[in-house]
């Protein structure tokens, strides 16, 4: 259990160890392109992370990472293919960044420090685990976007006519500010909890 | 002639790979500490970009309109060896250059802006001159946003600023500025 709740927060691999920012900000100026980017690429992360787990004593160690990207594009092919036939609307929105997904860090990272040492059933979960808390830190940033720059949450109309939306919000510097004032927060709220047990500690 | 200049500067300015459409952010973040390593691992980045761009024409033209569900697969496999063949060619034709790069050269294998080199290229049917001059564009457009950010790094260590900001939290509130700053050059060639 350990290995799939770890990605969720205290590994949360965007919030904490700042990797795969480049779909995190490029596609999150909605909720739903946030939210249909992150489960996009929990998909290929479960799938590649169980198949190179299954895979890690036959492929000789020189040749690992190739091996490995050769498994994530092919899966990330399967992947485009599939939305562009059923979702055709969402895969147009996301465009050049389901593709990405290739060389997206989280995946290869995770496919070398963790599924190429561990059993396939334990991969799974930490696969789960780190696309979870993905789509987690995608969805909040997509949701702060959505509603500061066009007054909406999942295209349903919050503050009416009157509202007038800060469009930067929407445009790519947008995406640099509401990470920034995330990991702000957060660091703020890691300071206040390691005070408040230094002072229980006293 | 007019149609490559709008290429050159829309990659350059206008849709900078870095700022605009967010690609390469990890060694945008990650290694900007200093103007000299910028200064090189974009000159890295301009270079693989261009091979790419060879290499993307090349196998557009004579394998992937017979078999369009390999773009993927044979991208990336291009883009790694094509960065090993470099990194080999350099290594033995120009030693001094190949330090200077050192472990920023294999690292461009995963940086996105290559893939999205190769991919945006392919979806806007670019010829090879047109191909050329868009990876070249881009290149120094990623370069121009490596120096900019680590100039500003370098000066902002005498600046007194917040605990709680420091490190990538000031570095994302800087990148959007200078984000905002781009914006302003979508104005250039309005007529097009």
């Amino acid at each position: 259990m350990e290995e799939f709740s770890k990605g969720l927060w205290k590994e949360n691999q965007i919030f904490v160890t700042i990797l795969g920012l480049c779909p995190a900000l490029a596609v999150t100026n909605s909720a739903i392109n946030g939210l249909s980017m992150g489960l996009s690429t929990t998909l290929v992360l479960i799938l590649s992370n169980f198949l190179i787990s299954l895979l890690r004593n036959v492929i000789p160690n020189q040749v690992r990472i190739t091996a490995f990207i050769v498994i994530i594009a092919t899966l990330v092919q399967v992947i485009d293919f599939s939305l562009a036939a059923m979702l055709p609307a969402i895969h147009k929105e996301l465009g050049a960044f389901i593709a990405l997904i290739v060389v997206n860090c989280i995946i290869l990272g995770r496919a070398e420090s963790f599924a190429a040492k561990n059993r396939p059933w334990l991969s799974i979960l930490d696969g789960a685990g780190m696309g979870i808390g993905f789509t987690f830190a995608l969805l909040s940033i997509g949701v702060i976007r959505e509603i500061l720059g066009n007054g909406s949450l999942f295209n349903i109309d919050l503050f009416g006519p009157n509202y007038e939306p800060w469009i930067i919000m929407i445009l790519p510097p947008g995406g640099f500010f509401t990470l920034g004032f995330l990991l702000w927060l957060i660091a703020w709220y890691a300071q206040k909890k390691k005070i408040r047990t230094q002072t229980e500690n006293k | 002639m007019e149609n490559l200049i709008w290429i050159f500067v829309s990659a350059l300015l206008i849709n900078n790979f870095t700022l605009t459409y967010f690609l390469g952010l990890c060694s945008f973040f990650g290694v900007t500490t200093k103007i000299d390593t910028a200064i090189r691992l974009g000159l890295a980045n301009i270079f693989v970009m261009i091979i790419t761009a060879l290499s993307v024409y090349a196998l557009n033209r004579w394998v992937l309109s017979y078999a369009p569900y390999l773009q993927m697969i044979s991208f990336i496999i291009v883009i790694a060896s094509s960065v090993q063949f470099v990194e080999m060619a350099i290594k033995k034709l120009s030693p001094d250059l190949f330090k200077a790069l050192g472990i920023y050269l294999p690292l461009i294998t995963t940086n996105c802006a290559i893939l999205a080199l190769a991919l945006f290229t392919t979806n806007k049917g670019y010829g090879l001159a047109e191909g050329l001059v868009y990876a070249l564009g881009a290149g120094l457009g990623i370069t121009l946003a490596l120096v900019t950010l680590a100039g500003i790094r370098e000066e902002s260590r005498l600046l007194d600023i917040p605990i709680l900001l420091q490190g990538t939290a000031m570095n994302m509130i800087i990148a959007g500025i200078l984000s905002m700053a781009f914006m302003g050059f979508a104005g250039l060639f309005s007529s097009h």
